[in-house]
């Protein structure tokens, strides 16, 4: 079977990023405060974000955006998507 | 100039601020743990004091400090990451920038985390042109082997740019005598001009000569007013109505609900 070779990235949420890995951040189905609150720390579209390190159970996650590293809960996480 | 007995009727009232005659008001504003308290500490010494906010729970400290014989007036505003997100600090922080018309607003950055902390500088310089940035913990970002260009910097944001250490009191003198001449109206500043998309800035050049012909450009940047109601920003429109107690705004309402 002949393997079609695509630039197409795969997409994902960040929630279920591999700790280590990085990503771009495609968009945002968050809204009002939350929604303001994380495009203030620089998560916006086009962004490079690493994840860190998660917590015990998943929850909450650190993820490294633009020299800072901050933590977001698995649900709002769950609500960006991004491309890797 | 505005009419600084408006002015000063609007700082005791609402901000619980009394300035002495002729005493410039400078506004210090910054993300939270820049070093803010280091600055304001380093520039008032003990010639200050601390309290809430009127009816708020937030701190607030005010100092003074003289320099080439004007006296200023230091008002310490909370840390924040904006000015949009409207938690009670973002509140606050706006509505003394807007409405309590400081002669000048420093606002102090990250020298480690410069990119997040321009946002803020950015929204300010959208609100008011009297602005004077700090760039400070340059120390820290010595270590961490960040190299900056400030000259670069202050070209593309266009306004004062000073490198400080506070804690080291590095910077504190350029910063006064940046602070003193952007008070008095000795050195001009363009602040950039942020640029929207096309269809934003049709939409703001249809609004802003409706936001013009209210009459308030003496207090508020239209431009700013404009921009917020595209946003629907509600509560800064509410504010707007009490604090400047205008006639005319609910049919500037009326027209941009139409216009959307």
């Amino acid at each position: 079977m002949h393997e079609e070779k695509t630039n197409k990235k795969s997409q994902t949420t960040l929630s279920q990023m591999p700790v280590g890995s990085t990503c771009t951040i495609a968009d945002l189905h968050l809204e009002g405060l939350l929604r303001r609150r994380v495009m203030d720390l620089g998560i916006i579209p086009g962004t490079a974000v690493q994840c860190i390190r998660k917590g015990p159970s998943g929850d909450p996650i650190a993820y490294t955006v633009r020299g800072t590293t901050i933590a977001l809960r698995k649900e709002d996480a769950a609500k960006i998507n991004v491309f890797m | 100039m505005e009419d600084s007995g408006a002015r000063s009727k609007i700082l005791k009232e609402h901000f619980g601020i009394s300035t002495k005659e002729n005493q410039k008001v400078i506004a210090l504003a910054g993300n939270p743990n820049v070093g803010k308290s280091t600055v304001f500490n380093a520039l008032t010494g003990l010639r200050q004091h601390t309290g809430n906010w009127p009816g708020k729970t937030v701190d607030n400290a005010q100092g003074t400090f003289t320099y080439k014989k004007n006296s200023f007036l230091l008002v310490d505003l909370p840390g924040t990451y904006s000015l949009l997100a409207h938690t009670v600090e973002e509140e606050i922080a706006r509505n003394f920038i807007c409405f309590g018309q400081p002669d000048v607003t420093v606002v102090v950055l990250d020298a480690t985390s410069l990119e997040r902390n321009l946002n803020l500088a950015l929204q300010i310089m959208e609100i008011t042109s009297q602005v004077v940035v700090c760039v400070n913990l340059i120390d820290e970002a010595e270590r961490k082997n960040i190299i900056i260009d400030f000259s670069g910097l202050e070209k593309e944001l266009g306004v004062p740019v000073v490198a400080a250490a506070a804690r080291k009191g590095i910077g504190l003198e350029k910063l006064k005598e940046e602070v003193y001449q952007i008070a008095l109206g000795l050195k001009k500043v363009q602040p950039r001009k942020i640029r929207y998309s096309p269809e934003i800035e049709n939409a703001l050049a249809d609004l802003v000569p409706k936001i013009h012909s209210l009459g308030c450009e003496q207090l508020l940047n239209p431009r700013w007013v404009a921009l917020r109601f595209l946003d629907s920003d509600e509560e800064l429109i509410n504010s707007i109505v009490k604090y400047l107690d205008l006639q005319g705004w609910p049919s500037v309402r009326d027209e941009v609900g139409i216009a959307l």
